[in-house]
């Protein structure tokens, strides 16, 4: 008997529109600067306002900053985790989950306390030591997906015996760190760090608070200010993070993990 | 004083002792296997050997010198792993070089190094190769390349053949043992599979439970298993049990018919029950030629046409003993009830260590 596929069809359709309709509407939208005309006016604007450059750039090194404590701090302890104490994987995995469940103001409000000027570690006292604390609040924030991914990647190479291996060879813990597990990893690292990048470059609550001259902050500005420009900023950061998912795609068919 | 020593080694987790009284002596250029096996402690004893687990008690000393306590980077022993753990992110020729760099040695004679470990296991053109892009013995080949390069002064191997085909382990085990020979370099091979052990080894070790059975060449301990693990282990054996008639003499009874051994059997009473061992090819099968040696009387009670070699076996009453005949084509083998009359000579009746319960 030959099955109707009207179903999953219909619900295919209702499941495109209800993600696609709102994108293609605000694009539709942003477009329409130019009255009775469409125009990419609004991008212009965006584009060419030193605002978004400048708060754009910081996000930027923000995310690389972010990417690059989060690897050092997360592959030694996934590493060792996974050789040493793998009986504290549930624990750190709870861990890893907590900024999931705990919202950013609540986290930020936190940091504020603890970091304030006037406390043992004053943070926020200067410019650049807040910004130091936006990156380890974006580390904390991106903990779940750098984790994740970076967990995923050591599950997927005999760690043990790899690391046994070097050792026999006569290789210390940093050679070993750096010439075998890391190398190994990458293509994990980058997916958790391309995750890291969007995450970063579309956060408001952590930078907005923390007063850093943050993209996030600046679409939230614009947005409340304009009324095409925020349109075109979205599908920028649509873009921006789809281009993100398209090289995890390009990196994880890497050539090191095609064949095991 | 040998070049490996191994004293009193114990390792115990918690109240479970994994290895225990492991006393061993390795001549420089001995090619030793442990044999024995799953959890029988013999890739234990090697991974202590190797720096990778801590002995609960006694020492390890490598010409002399006590490596119980160093690092595994600081034992200079080279080990290849059954998976053969090769660095999935570099080629062939790094994978070789990987110890020389980290000893920091001139990059000239790394290359040099490598050129000539790629030559010893004959893949001279592979080193810009991934190890992906190599065959399971090859990659193992490579590991072996990879520990020997930085001129261990022990070779450790852990099972290095069990991931391959049948064909491949053959091939690999003779080339083994010739880069071995050639480098005369002192080797511990663990592995679980007997053939490997005999056809490769000076020595065997025959491990279970922890201890020690039997060291050995590999023509005594299978021609001389001293006790019945051993006898069960190491190649097809019959065991049956007899009653001493008179030891010093070393005769016995095995349902209800005399058989001797060469030699008298040790702190044996007339009546204790021994376990006695005859390997399937000491046995024939009577036919009507005198022969001097010990005869049984039985019947043929299964024949098991293997092509080149009959296994037959002889059922006397309680006890049913393997023979193992070649075939001929001119003789068809005989038929399932025939009675027959086996024989064996003395030397061949083994008689095992340790009275049994009547």
């Amino acid at each position: 008997m030959k099955q109707s596929r009207f179903g999953p069809w219909l619900a295919i359709a209702i499941g495109t529109l209800y993600f696609v309709l709102p994108l293609v509407a605000t694009f539709e939208f942003s477009l329409r600067l130019r009255r009775g005309e469409y125009s990419f006016d609004a991008y212009a604007i965006v584009l060419g306002d030193p605002r978004f450059q400048a708060s754009f750039l910081y996000s930027t090194v923000q995310a690389v900053a972010t990417i690059i404590v989060g690897a050092l701090l997360i592959v030694p302890t996934a590493y060792f985790i996974r050789l040493r104490l793998p009986r504290l994987r549930p624990i750190v995995e709870f861990i890893t989950l907590l900024p999931l469940v705990i919202p950013a103001i609540v986290i930020v409000f936190g940091y504020l306390r603890l970091y304030n000027s006037s406390s043992w570690i004053p943070l926020t006292a200067t410019t650049r030591t807040s910004d130091l604390l936006l990156t380890f609040s974006y580390v904390v924030l991106a903990l779940p997906y750098m984790y994740r991914a970076v967990d995923t990647g050591l599950r997927a190479i005999d760690v043990r015996t790899l690391t046994e291996a070097a050792e026999n060879l006569g290789a210390g813990w940093t050679t070993i760190m750096f010439k075998v597990i890391f190398p190994n990893v990458k293509v994990a690292i980058l997916s958790g760090a391309f995750l890291t990048f969007a995450i970063v470059i579309g956060e408001f609550t952590m930078a907005s608070l923390l007063d850093r001259p943050a993209f996030g902050p600046y679409l939230q500005l614009i947005g409340a200010n304009r009324a095409y420009e925020p349109s075109a900023l979205a599908i920028i950061a649509f873009i921006v993070t789809w281009a993100c998912m398209g090289l995890i795609q390009l990196f994880g068919r890497g050539p090191a993990t095609a064949k095991r | 004083m040998a070049f490996l020593e191994i004293k009193n080694l114990r390792k115990a987790y918690g109240a479970n002792n994994v290895v225990e009284n492991f006393n061993l002596a390795v001549e420089q250029g001995e090619f030793v296997s442990f044999l024995g096996p799953s959890g029988c402690g013999k890739t234990t004893t090697l991974r202590m050997v190797a720096g990778f687990e801590i002995p609960t008690a006694g020492n390890i000393l490598i010409n002399g010198k006590d490596v119980t306590n160093l690092r595994p980077n600081q034992r200079n022993v080279g080990m290849v792993f059954q998976a053969y753990a090769l660095f999935p992110n570099m080629t062939v020729a790094e994978n070789v070089a990987f110890g020389l760099k980290v000893a920091k040695r001139p990059a000239a004679e790394v290359k040099a190094r490598v050129a000539e470990m790629l030559a010893l296991i004959k893949l001279p053109q592979m080193g810009a190769r991934y190890p992906y892009q190599l065959s399971g013995g090859q990659q193992q080949r490579v590991a072996l390349a990879r520990a020997l390069a930085i001129k261990p002064q022990v070779l450790l191997l852990d099972e290095p053949l069990s991931a391959l085909d049948a064909k491949i382990r053959v091939s690999l085990r003779e080339e083994i043992r010739n880069v071995q020979r050639s480098l005369g370099i002192t080797t511990i091979y663990v592995t679980h599979d007997q053939e490997e052990a005999l056809s490769m080894s000076d020595r065997i070790v025959v491990m279970s439970e922890g201890r020690m059975e039997q060291v050995g060449a590999p023509f005594e301990i299978y021609n001389y298993p001293r006790t019945r693990f051993v006898a069960s282990f190491v190649g097809t054996l019959n065991i049956m049990r007899g009653k001493v008639v008179d030891g010093a003499a070393g005769r016995i009874e095995i349902d209800g018919q005399q058989i001797a051994t060469a030699r008298a059997i040790p702190a044996a009473q007339p009546g204790q029950i021994r376990s006695v061992a005859l390997r399937p090819e000491a046995v024939t099968l009577k036919n009507g030629v005198d022969a001097t040696g010990n005869l049984m009387r039985g019947a043929i009670e299964e024949v098991h046409f293997l092509g080149s070699v009959v296994r037959i076996r002889v059922r006397f009453k309680e006890h049913a003993i393997w023979l193992d005949t070649f075939n001929n084509p001119s003789a068809p083998p005989p038929q399932r009830g025939q009675p027959v009359t086996v024989h064996f000579g003395r030397e061949d009746l083994l008689v095992l260590e340790g009275a049994e319960p009547g």
